[in-house]
């Protein structure tokens, strides 16, 4: 079927034709070098290997014995087959009873039971990327901004703006105290916004952080209360990763640090969870927005009927997150096995020389390639990362895509392997790196003269579209590039 | 000195949050809160209310729990759970290829073959309250406006206008004329919307209609995307209730009049399209869209993030729909089952001295209770309702929840209950026209 496209004025909506919903940034360019050549051991050896998705593959074995012993979780099964009826009925937006209590125990079981969570607080939405947007349309109007401390998720820019029209203003956070959110970094934040004449609505934390993989200790976390009941602004805490903790500290959830804060007003905080990364089963899209505001809560609700958990998913969670011993299983089994690949992969890079941030969380570490870089600016860094991903072929993601303040990050995301895998990525790195300290050492021997060179070149280099790939002129608003 | 401990002042929330756009407080929706506090059971509650004011189908789970019984090594990850781990990983966008071939497989046989659907077309929504809300993202900006005509389906005023800013004029149809839209009632809402300032982006249809229960003639759906081409604005076709017509010749779809024109002007058109009502399966979540527009296909794919489908839910669906035996078998039988329910309560109502709209789909039928109303307004027909809910204890939807321009038409629900509540609820029926008989009389 061919259907003749006519030159007519434009057809579409704003919001469908601009840029917001983010699929220009090299954060995305790396998959499709993946897609395009995917490693396999024995087919495609050669192949790019996938470390620039945040997947947690490493415990599927424990969810699929957990399946074969309980058919009747499933309403597909024999056992199951009779509750086919009033589950495949079921569209109430509060959710199955039984699937808002059973993630309501996991929740708190998650944060040590340090936490009780009130099931009927639970608000269902389709997956953490609809859980994000529905609070933003909750909290805030088009125009509204949101501070986000950088370096953060490449998907925040669509999830929080595109459809909500929100703008997002960075709290840039640096190297040199390990990214730490400081107060003066949020209050400065907070002034640009104000001469840029934006209304602040709130501020947005991911913790653990994406792409840190580092939790936030207590003082930042009581900080970050402190200033949002000081400015009278909303926090949301995107607490996805919270069960991917595989180190101390302990992981410490913003409803755990309001309890001992009396001053704190409950009407700011709200709650991001998904069982995407914690469980590894982001294809059955399971959000959740945990309000501690109750009108907020009720209008969370309502949305939701816009991205609700389908009730054949709600129903197998329902009986397989109430299995105390699963879950207990599970959660021990799941640290342990990240620790080992964070390890394995940290010492692998130490070896050659690569540091990476201090992390206890996450899929993934933060890996510092500054050293590597041939000249310390975000050219540099995408320089590099275009070796990486052509040459080496491993698909990273580059500092810059998450906004980072500092060029020469990495995330490398380490879960969404197998070992053998690992070994191979490890191995090419550790090639990559002593061939480019190689290449280096050739250099440094002119190196008067490259001096000069390189300052003339520089400065034809920013508009030399070889470095610059379209995706660097980035869709986002310059309020948040005004910085450079 | 007193010390006064400042109340921590409450920070506004959105202009989305506060507003009333939601539509929860319908009559639409008070109606389901009465017989949520007071719910009909043929045994444990039999004075209880009998819902009638949700458009369920649950007129043929037996042919579904069959098919699972006999394929439930297929439908679930079967014997050693082979393909779990993919399928719980799988959140891609585009949907699994094997569930949306299936989809269009299943609206092709609903169509009597009489359209072809590209898979690669198909955008998954987790149903079809979103897929409406995701097309108006799509289609309008905020503060412009879609016409859609009335009587319509009371979640549109929040689907189509809460969070999008959108607005709904109404293209306005009665029953003079079987409530058919006509090319006047769609000049007249333009204008309408001209005069008020807003630029109209789209025309949305439901076919079959969501509350009338009847399918749109092929020669109105000329009309309609005629104006739409004329106007330069897109053609959205609800289709959702299209595999519940009780005759497979009476549907034409939209996709139909696009083959006949050789799809010229295909790409202002879209269909959305859902198994919540033709499957009976509305906890899935499974809704889509079908657009002739390659950016609307891109642009929808991608903003589907928000809303996805369940990776569990696709492969168990994109099991069912392909065994063809099995959806040849469902369509013709659920189509069968809904037109003998529609024959009773037509019936039935008859009996009672109650007329309908003549209709030929869906789960509901369109009743006409105008000579009861003490005076011909809203007003009237709200007391009305209210008798109904509260004294015959029916909970039915008033016209006016539909943006209906007459007043006393009330929808009237019948494949979410057994036969016996039906009888149930037509006998009640018959009872409070006979007494109204009595009272007019003595009056």
């Amino acid at each position: 079927m061919e259907f003749k496209r006519k030159n007519k004025t434009q057809l579409l909506s704003k919001i469908a034709t601009n840029d917001r919903h983010g699929e220009n940034s090299p954060y995305f360019d790396g998959w499709k070098a993946y897609d395009n050549n995917p490693f396999h051991p024995t087919q495609n050896p050669n192949g790019v290997i996938q470390m620039g998705l945040a997947e947690n593959k490493l415990c599927f074995d424990l969810i699929k014995k957990w399946i074969m012993e309980n058919p009747d979780a499933s309403i597909c099964t024999a056992g199951g087959v009779d509750k086919f009826k009033d589950v495949a009925i079921f569209q109430d937006y509060h959710g199955l009873k039984e699937f808002r209590e059973a993630i309501a125990k996991f929740m708190g079981r998650v944060r040590g039971n340090k936490v009780i969570f009130d099931a009927n607080r639970i608000v269902m939405s389709s997956g953490a990327t609809g859980a994000n947007e529905t609070i933003m349309f909750c909290l805030a109007d088009p125009g509204d901004t949101f501070l986000v401390p950088s370096p953060y998720y490449p998907g925040f820019a669509r999830d929080l703006r595109w459809r909500t029209g929100l703008e997002i203003v960075p709290v840039d956070c640096k190297s040199s105290n390990n990214f730490r959110i400081t107060r003066a970094a949020m209050e400065d934040a907070y002034e640009k916004a104000q001469k840029w004449n934006l209304n602040v609505k709130g501020i947005i934390i991911a913790n653990p952080s994406n792409p840190l993989g580092t939790t936030l200790d207590i003082a930042t976390m009581r900080s970050l209360v402190a200033f949002v009941n000081e400015k009278n602004i909303h926090l949301v805490c995107d607490e996805i990763y919270a069960a991917t903790v595989f180190d101390s500290p302990r992981f410490v959830s913003v409803a755990e640090v309001i309890q001992d804060m009396d001053c704190c007003n409950r009407d700011l905080i709200h709650i991001v969870y998904s069982l995407s990364k914690d469980m590894g089963i982001p294809g059955f899209r399971v959000g959740i927005v945990y309000s501690f505001n109750d009108d907020v809560m009720l209008c969370a609700r309502k949305m939701s009927s816009f991205g609700l958990v389908s009730s054949q998913t709600q129903y197998l969670l329902a009986s397989m997150l109430s299995d105390d011993g699963f879950v207990g299983n599970f959660l021990r089994e799941s640290s342990k096995r990240l620790a080992k690949r964070h390890y394995v992969f940290t010492k692998g890079l130490e070896q050659v020389g690569i540091s990476c941030l201090t992390s206890n969380a996450g899929l993934f570490f933060w890996m510092d390639m500054r050293p590597l870089l041939k000249e310390q600016s975000f050219e540099g860094e995408i320089e590099l990362w275009r070796v990486i991903l052509n040459e080496v072929k491993l698909n990273v993601s580059p500092g810059s895509s998450f906004q980072c303040f500092e060029p020469g990050w990495f995330r490398v995301c380490f879960a969404n392997m197998d070992d053998e895998t690992v070994e191979v990525a490890l191995n090419r790195i550790r090639a990559f790196v002593l061939d480019r300290e190689n290449q280096e050492s050739t250099r440094s021997k002119h190196c008067w003269r490259k001096k000069h060179l390189r300052l003339s070149s520089s400065s034809t280099r920013l508009y030399d579209e070889t470095i610059m790939s379209p995706c660097m002129i980035s869709p986002h608003s310059p309020l948040v590039r005004a910085k450079t | 000195m007193a010390i006064e401990i400042e109340k921590p002042s409450s920070v506004r929330l959105s202009k989305v949050a506060i507003s009333k756009t939601h539509g929860e407080d319908s009559p639409y929706f008070a109606g389901w809160k009465a017989y949520d506090e007071n719910p009909y059971d043929e045994i444990h509650n039999q004075s209880g209310v009998i819902q009638m004011g949700l458009a369920e189908n649950q007129v043929s789970f037996d042919l579904l729990e069959k098919y699972l019984e006999e394929h439930h090594e297929v439908s679930s990850w079967g014997k050693g759970a082979p393909g779990f781990r993919e399928n719980a990983l799988f959140q891609d966008y585009h949907g699994l290829k094997s569930f949306r071939q299936a989809m269009a497989n299943f609206m092709e046989q609903i169509r009597g073959g009489k359209a072809k659907f590209d898979p690669d077309r198909i955008v998954l929504t987790a149903g079809a309250t979103a897929a409406n809300e995701l097309l108006t993202f799509i289609l309008a900006d905020p503060g412009d406006a879609l016409l859609v005509p009335t009587p319509y389906y009371p979640g549109f005023d929040r689907d189509l206008r809460w969070r999008t800013g959108v607005k709904i004029v109404p293209i306005h149809c009665n029953s003079s004329n079987n409530f058919q839209i006509t090319p006047e009632a769609l000049e007249a809402a333009y204008q309408s919307a001209e005069s008020m300032d807003l630029k109209v982006r789209g025309v949305l249809i439901t076919n079959p209609s969501n509350p009338l229960g009847s399918t749109i003639q092929s020669s109105v759906l000329n009309d309609i995307l005629d104006f739409a081409v004329h106007k330069n604005i897109h053609l959205v076709s609800d289709e959702i209730y299209s595999g519940s017509t009780f005759s497979p010749s009476e549907f034409v779809s939209i996709a139909e009049i696009l083959r006949n024109r050789n799809y010229k002007d295909a790409e202002r058109v879209h269909i959305v399209y859902s198994l919540s009502k033709d499957l009976g399966l509305p906890g899935f979540r499974v809704g889509t869209i079908y657009s002739y527009n390659d950016d609307v296909v891109t642009t929808a794919r991608r903003m589907s993030s928000f809303t996805l489908i369940s990776s569990q839910t696709q492969h168990l669906l994109a099991c069912m729909l392909s065994n063809h035996e099995f959806t040849q078998n469902y369509i013709k039988t659920n189509r069968e089952r809904l037109n003998k329910r529609y024959d009773m309560i037509i019936q039935g109502l008859k009996k009672a001295g109650i007329e309908c709209l003549k209709g030929n789909a869906g789960l509901f039928c369109w009743m006409n209770l105008s000579p009861l109303l003490n005076e011909p307004t809203r007003q009237g027909e709200l007391e009305l309702w209210n008798i109904i809910l509260n004294q015959v204890k029916l909970n039915i939807s008033p016209g006016s929840s539909c943006h209906c321009s007459e007043p006393g038409w009330f929808r009237v629900c019948f494949a979410n209950m057994s036969e016996q509540t039906l009888r149930v609820a037509l006998q009640r029926i018959h009872k409070f026209m006979e007494q109204r008989k009595v009272c007019s009389v003595n009056q």
